[in-house]
């Protein structure tokens, strides 16, 4: 039977070209132009570290004075080096990291490259198995070196192409900041997309070419890029000069295993603020939180607007695509109200007549929805095209290949609903006698 | 022209109606949205700036050792003003749109702190001597920095210069003393603080955020000594004429590569900056203007097929009238007024609704309140869309002869 129909659909459907195309048209352009914001949506709202990000923790306290305070306001999104290097030492999660990015003029010492900047994250030793780097050559270094101030550095990979031809370049020797600095491990690609760890650089597409320990970079006063908020009488530092104790410049992050680890982690830091305020160095009364990974890209809202306002229109689009098919099916059907009212007088049920024409409208959802996916290639093409940073990410996956087809089927199937009912309503006598 | 019969007519067929109706107010309510979204963005890349956007370029040398900058920032510049068809070069710690943005914030009292409440973020601009010719300023009021004030200005520990001279401009200082001349009063934020020495007409901040808006012009100048200036001044300005302009940033880059060995240059014209910083904004405004047109594509090539649809089904109407006296005329305006009435219809609703989504927008997104003249222009694109659309098939129904009506099929 469901041969039949289709056979019954693509005669009809081939009948009146035109309008078949309109419709074929109308919903490839509705399901093109949501499928691509939809895809690139989907790609800057995902997940930077699947399967770790849950463990992955962001704690804030709130070291600020008691001027302009403002009740259940949300405490810095940064802490001072104090708090930090205090939580860094306190070691009470699994693993712990405290980092800030900025960047470092490096000088390759080879006559045909001139020098170039390269970006610099200053981190502690966790970093790497904390947010799963993987290493290509080498390891990290080690908590001995942080304390050391060890003149090590990590490098991408892509760094390593640059400067070492690709070779294994452990234990080489690199130029920067007018520092020399020995290569103790080589990243193979990795740029977590969001930024997660640190948003004020660049949320996405952005990633360190030189990783290398916190404490030599306070040493050495090297260049840092990122936000610093002051209070009071804070100043954010100039040239080597750091940020003063009432300035927050760096990021901390804990890793928790579980819920429970968790719970207690917080309970920690009320008592650090705690701690602190009896110390006298915070004045506010304990105000912490404890964000995961996707709690934090949530509330940090990472997502441009002008993504999601694109999304937003597109699928108003994609609305005025299917009413305007919605119209044209029902045009198309009741056109055909002779043909069916003989189907009926010849014994089909309305029933039967209904699953003909919502294959019919199928068939239509199919196409467009072919349509629509070339129409979004095509559409992330473009976007690709474009100069924001997420550009280059803009790809379509398995899953939403999967939307795209489901999108159309079900949107072009809900528009035949209504025009295969209104047709099913046919008095086949009326019909035969006009005829 | 008698409309009863149009609506006679309407109620018997009332789901295409309906449809027609919707798609109207939905295509009206998207395409007031997406216009408001693309004036917006126009009006922000279109911005004023009171520097010589067309005269300047600009070469960032960064890497340089800042214990010697006191005497390479003297010599740098020297040689750039070597260059053949240079007017004016100084050094700055950043440029307007350059999203180099170092902000603080000042208060009006001497008591004030950078995180008061009620102190005002502005973004500081620190300047060489002679950057006043370079940028191309235009002062409104008071001075520029003598040169004593530049000498005399360094940082100290501070992000702040060790001075007490500021020049802002016209709009910071209509903002934070309005009806008065900002000249002599002071800015604070313990334990430094700014008197007013002139003011310029308006220049953008090196970062205005995803929209502009009150805060867009809050710019402050400082004098700072090349000496006490801890590498802020990285920014060498160039001034030439429009068409010198290429040539002599290229040449500039040359030299300062040469005169810096180990440092890093990066050559751009003024021009090239502003285009950057606004292309996001530009490509997104483009993508608002083909969904625009498409979706109007749509909305007609729909109106077109259901009118169609009507016509072949009234043929017979059609034809009786047309054989008991109704001319070709009377037949096209029958359609155009049907046309007329649904598309009126929809267009209210279509204005109500974009108004709710503009009011949506205002709260959960950057977005202003929509102006009311959008309302009736986006009414009067789609009455005219309609119109144009059902011209085909109105002609087509007027064509149809009285002799159809005495076909009995």
């Amino acid at each position: 039977m469901f041969a039949y129909y289709l056979d019954l659909a693509l005669h009809s459907l081939a009948r009146n070209k035109a309008l078949t195309a309109l419709m074929v048209l109308a919903i490839a352009l509705g399901i093109g132009a949501s499928m691509t914001t939809l895809t690139v949506l989907h790609v800057l709202s995902g997940d930077p570290l699947p399967g770790k990000s849950a463990q992955l923790y962001y704690p804030q306290i709130d070291p600020q004075d008691i001027k302009g305070m403002m009740p259940s306001k949300e405490p810095p999104e940064q802490v001072t080096l104090i708090d930090g290097l205090n939580l860094l030492h306190a070691a009470r999660a699994d693993r712990q990291a405290l980092m800030s990015g900025g960047s470092a003029p490096l000088d390759p010492e080879k006559a045909n490259v001139d020098p170039f900047y390269v970006e610099t994250r200053y981190t502690t030793t966790d970093f790497f198995p904390m947010f799963d780097a993987p290493f290509l050559f080498g390891h990290a270094w080690t908590a001995a070196d942080d304390e050391a101030k060890a003149r090590e550095v990590v490098i991408a990979r892509a760094l390593n192409d640059k400067l070492f031809g690709g070779a294994n370049s452990v234990g080489r020797t690199l130029r920067m900041a007018g520092v020399d600095w020995r290569v103790v491990g080589v990243l193979d690609k990795w740029q977590p997309n969001p930024h997660f760890y640190d948003l004020n650089t660049g949320s996405y597409a952005y990633g360190e070419q030189v990783f290398l320990p916190l404490q030599t970079m306070l040493e050495l006063g090297l260049d840092r890029n990122g936000s610093t908020d002051c209070w009071g009488n804070g100043g954010g530092g100039v040239g080597s000069i750091l940020p003063s104790d009432t300035c927050v410049w760096l990021q901390f992050w804990a890793q928790l295993d579980s819920p429970a680890k968790a719970a207690a982690y917080k309970e920690f830091l009320v008592h650090y603020s705690q701690d602190q305020k009896a110390l006298g160095r915070f004045q506010r009364a304990p105000n912490v939180r404890l964000r995961n990974v996707m709690q934090w890209l949530d509330y940090q809202m990472v997502v441009p607007d002008d993504v999601r306002l694109q999304n937003g229109l597109a699928f108003g689009f994609l609305l005025v695509c299917l009413v305007n098919t919605v119209g044209l099916m029902l045009a198309k059907f009741m056109r055909r109200a002779g043909e069916l009212g003989v189907r009926r007088a010849l014994g089909a049920s309305r029933r039967a007549l209904f699953t003909q024409l919502l294959i019919e409208s199928g068939v239509i959802g199919l196409v467009g929805g072919i349509g629509g996916l070339l129409l979004a290639l095509f559409g992330l093409w473009l976007v690709r095209q474009r100069p924001s940073a997420y550009a280059a990410l803009a790809h379509l996956d398995l899953s939403m290949l999967f939307i795209t087809f489901v999108l159309a089927l079900c949107a072009t199937v809900l528009a035949g609903l209504l025009p295969a009912w209104r047709a099913c309503q046919i008095a086949p006598a009326l019909q035969l006698k006009s005829n | 022209m008698e409309i009863r019969p149009i609506f006679a007519s309407l109620r018997k067929h009332r789901i295409p109606a309906c449809l027609i109706v919707l798609e109207i107010a939905l295509a009206c309510a998207v395409l007031c949205n997406a216009v408001f979204m693309i004036s917006q963005r126009v009006s922000d890349i279109h911005l004023g700036n009171a520097i010589d956007e067309q005269g300047t370029a600009t070469v960032v040398l960064r890497g340089t050792d800042d214990k010697l900058v006191g005497s390479d920032i003297p010599r740098n510049l020297a040689a750039l003003r070597g260059i053949a068809g240079v007017q004016a070069v100084a050094v700055t710690s950043t440029l307007p749109l350059s999203h180099n943005n170092w902000g603080w914030s000042f208060g009006l009292d001497p008591d004030a702190t950078i995180s008061d409440q009620k102190s005002h973020n502005v973004s500081l601009y620190f300047v060489g001597e002679g950057a006043d010719q370079a940028l191309g300023l235009r002062l409104l009021q008071g001075r520029f920095f003598n040169g004593d004030e530049y000498a005399g200005s360094k940082f100290d520990t501070a992000p702040l210069p060790e001075t007490h001279v500021v020049v802002i401009t016209q709009s910071l200082a209509k903002k934070l003393w309005p009806g008065q001349s900002a000249l002599g009063k002071t800015l604070y934020s313990m334990p430094h603080y700014y008197a007013v020495i002139g003011v310029v007409a308006d220049v953008l901040r090196p970062a205005i955020g995803t929209h502009s808006g009150p805060y867009t012009y809050d710019s402050t100048y400082y004098p700072i000594s090349a000496g006490g200036s801890k590498g802020v001044l990285a920014y060498y300005v160039i001034r030439s004429a429009p068409q010198d302009r290429e040539r002599i940033l290229r040449e500039a880059e040359q030299k300062l590569a040469s005169l810096n060995p180990g440092a890093v240059t990066k050559a751009q014209t003024y021009s090239d900056i502003r285009e950057k910083y606004f292309a996001d904004m530009s490509s997104m405004a483009w993508m608002l203007v083909l969904v625009c047109v498409v979706m109007l594509a749509v909305t007609a090539f729909g109106i077109v097929g259901l009118t169609s649809f009507w016509v072949g089904q009234r043929r017979r109407q059609i034809g009786i009238r047309r054989a008991v006296g109704a001319t070709r005329g009377h037949i096209m305006q029958y359609f155009q007024t049907e046309n007329l009435l649904l598309t009126s219809v929809g267009v209210v609703v279509g204005m109500a609704l974009a108004f709710g989504i503009n009011l949506y927008l205002m709260q959960h997104y950057e977005m202003s309140r929509m102006p009311w003249y959008y309302l009736p222009g986006g009414a009067l694109a789609l009455w005219l869309l309609g119109q144009a659309s059902v011209f085909g098939p109105a002609q087509k129904a007027a064509s149809v002869p009285p002799v159809v009506a005495t076909r009995s099929v």
